[in-house]
């Protein structure tokens, strides 16, 4: 009796293991289109290394490079729906109508359109990182290591997402070092290695003695590199582009979330929806610590991670206030993420007005 | 021996066989490329050339590709028949799709026969605008046209950022660079359903017929030809070249601006940042490898039009990487500057002496 238990146990077991290799073995190719080229160390950079985890998993990729947000955009789209693709990222903002409009066309194929919000058919789900999150990691260390007290930011376009960062970057500078001044040049750009350097050199210009950035080459880690600043790598650890300029980087790691959503689509269990992941979710990751950090910082930015991952502390918690000293989050609340998700007005402590 | 000798008179022959052999010298130098960066070479330009528009869709984007190559270039070569070095035809599409897509969106929640006519129109002006600064400023104060026009380009894409960034930027976009959505009656007619192929190809087709016509058989087209060859010939004859120079200047910018139009109320319908992957500046290829000769143009905007394809196609299906595209548009410029040699030079053999 209970050798016949075990065994229809054991065989069950076999089954279902067949069953699972079954299901993901089923043919599933997933494809990706990317705005830069897949060699700029930034943002295409951590995609292409996220389409390799799904390599890795035993998936088929394809992907295309440098595709621009112009008319091009749809036709890549279609004929990557067309030769046999099941779920295709698009990797840019700028792909969001093409995404929507080539999505109607195929409704068996499955789109994933990152930092969109258009989800116009079933098959399309959109995605993006809770990168502010990382930002407040970021203006710890930047408000404890500045001398100056002046702060430089490299934006890129006025939109929520860069407000955000700039915000939450702003906010837990002011937490360890209330004097500080956060100085922002907008470059209008997310790709634009010189515009980027000369960006970073104005605000050096300026007295900042530290730089972020939410642009996407190495040219302001490498500039900073070169008028003995400190910096933070974007997108990817850039650590080798600029050691000793370098404290840490936020890296986007896509990887978790691309295999996840591939395996779905293999396992018949995919589904639209909206995901926006932070540090908790692996979706943004904090690279080492540069030892020019002191150990006590150090310890401090490893504690604020566990706790920004475990949801104990949130990156905008009131009392905060806009630039006029207007309530914007009331103390103990914290911001919702439709009020993150619409984040068009300063914090106070940051300089300048926001072009419009 | 060979002996190289100068030719009396550049050879006509050879004057339309070079861009033929110069696409054939493309062909060869791309497959050993290909070979050397590890694919096989008659694969690759098979995905290359002939995959990306082996059936009815792949065929109609490669029309949807050439027409605003077509329609730019047919304007340059107005520009480079007569000497006049507009390299700004990419800031002229640009601010051609400002003011079409400004007035689109004047229209965006109405619908009406006469709105796309309109939108037109206002396309041509505003590349015919962007154009006369560069035709002024060289006709009265002497300045150097190629800088000016080509610096005008970052003013244009620096404007159409401000535009979608700010004032223009879709109320109901969370503050993205984009506009709204232009109304169906802002947008040119599809010629098939299912295909992006849309009416704009008329436009460059009227474009080739009427240049064909000026060229040939006009007395300004006779103008421009003599200030081609000499602009000391042309004064010396006559010509009021200040009025030639800017008219040439104001179709070059029609035309480019109508190419923008076509962008934005065609395959996009919306103004964003990147109205056109650089057609203004590729277009100068397609004019020089079209040999300024109408027809010419429509064969060479189908040759460079296809690289584009080919360098998506052969990047999904091989995984060559796809700027190998832009590697063969220059090449195809190399290899007919090089072979424009001949043009003037010929090989003479001669026995060796006993």
């Amino acid at each position: 009796m209970h050798k016949f238990l075990i065994r229809s146990f054991v065989s069950s077991l076999v089954l279902l293991f067949t069953l699972t290799v079954a299901a993901v073995a089923k043919d599933v190719k997933a494809a990706f289109v990317y705005i830069g080229p897949t060699g700029d160390h930034g943002w295409t950079y951590q995609h292409d290394v996220g389409r390799k985890a799904v390599e890795a998993a035993g998936f088929k990729t394809t992907y295309v490079e440098g595709v621009p947000e112009s008319a091009d955009a749809e036709r890549v789209l279609r004929q990557l729906a067309n030769s046999g693709h099941d779920i295709i990222f698009t990797t840019s903002f700028g792909y969001m109508n093409p995404t929507n409009k080539v999505a109607k066309e195929f409704p068996n194929v499955k789109f994933e359109h990152a930092t969109g919000y258009k989800r116009e058919h079933p098959n399309v789900a959109t995605y993006a990182a809770r990168f502010y999150e990382g930002r407040t990691i970021l203006g710890t260390i930047a408000g404890t290591m500045t001398k100056s007290n002046v702060i430089g930011y490299v934006a890129s376009f006025p939109i929520p997402e860069v407000i955000r960062g700039i915000n939450s970057f702003t906010l837990a500078a002011q937490k360890v070092n209330p004097n500080i001044k956060t100085k922002i040049v907008w470059a209008f750009t997310w790709y634009d290695p010189g515009k980027e350097a000369e960006a970073a050199k104005a605000l050096i210009d300026q007295g900042a003695d530290v730089i972020a950035q939410h642009t996407d080459s190495t040219a302001i880690v490498q500039m900073a590199e070169k008028a003995g600043v400190y910096a933070f790598g974007q997108a990817s650890d850039m650590d080798k582009f600029a050691p000793k300029a370098v404290l840490t980087s936020v890296e986007n790691n896509w990887g978790p979330y691309y295999v996840d959503r591939v395996k779905a689509v293999a396992n018949g269990t995919w589904s639209q929806k909206d995901t926006w992941h932070g540090i908790g979710d692996g979706m943004v990751v904090i690279s080492g610590l540069d030892s020019q950090m002191p150990s006590d910082l150090q310890a401090k930015v490893k504690k604020l991670q566990a706790d920004l991952a475990s949801g104990k502390v949130h990156s905008f918690t009131g009392p905060i206030y806009d630039q006029k000293g207007n309530l914007m989050v009331a103390e103990g609340k914290t911001a919702d993420d439709g009020m993150l998700a619409g984040m068009m007005t300063y914090v106070k402590g940051v300089e300048g007005d926001i072009p419009k | 021996m060979i002996k190289i000798v100068k030719r009396d008179q550049p050879s006509k022959a050879i004057f339309f066989f070079t861009p033929v052999l110069a696409i054939f010298l493309t062909l060869i130098a791309g497959g050993i490329i290909f070979y050397i960066l590890g694919f096989k070479p008659f694969e690759a330009l098979k995905f290359f050339f002939i995959v990306p528009i082996a059936d009815k869709y792949g065929f109609s984007e490669l029309l949807l590709k050439a027409t605003p190559l077509c329609l730019i270039a047919i304007g340059l070569s107005f520009c480079f028949k007569s000497n006049n070095w507009n390299i700004g035809a990419e800031g002229q599409l640009t601010f051609g799709a400002i003011v079409s897509g400004g007035v689109a969106l004047l229209f965006y929640d109405q619908e009406g026969f006469y709105i796309l006519p309109i939108v037109i129109l206002a396309g041509a002006i505003g590349g015919i605008i962007y154009a006369s600064i560069p035709a002024i400023l060289k006709t009265y104060f002497n300045t150097n046209e190629i800088l000016v026009s080509l610096m005008l380009v970052y003013v244009s894409k620096l404007i159409l950022d401000y535009l979608v960034v700010g004032p223009w930027s879709n109320p109901e976009g969370f503050n993205f660079p984009e506009t709204r959505q232009f109304s169906d009656s802002a947008r040119l007619p599809l010629l098939f359903e299912g295909l992006r192929i849309h009416a704009g190809i008329f436009l460059a087709l009227a474009a080739v017929i009427i240049s064909w016509f000026v060229f040939y058989k006009t007395y300004l087209g006779f103008q421009m030809k003599v200030s081609g060859f000499s602009l000391k010939t042309a004064k010396y004859a006559g010509y009021k070249g200040k009025k030639m120079i800017i008219l040439v200047f104001l179709i070059s910018g029609a035309c480019a601006g109508l190419a923008g139009v076509g962008e934005i109320t065609g395959p996009i319908g919306q103004l964003h940042r990147e109205v056109s992957p650089d057609y203004g500046f590729t277009a100068i290829i397609v004019a020089f490898l079209g040999r300024l000769h109408p027809v010419g143009i429509i064969f060479a905007s189908l040759v460079v039009a296809i690289t584009y394809l080919g360098a998506e196609t052969a990047q999904i299906f091989m995984q060559i990487p796809k700027y190998t595209g832009q590697v063969f548009q220059g090449m195809i410029l190399f290899f007919l500057l090089a072979s424009d040699y001949l043009l003037f030079f010929k090989f003479k053999f001669i026995g060796s002496k006993k």
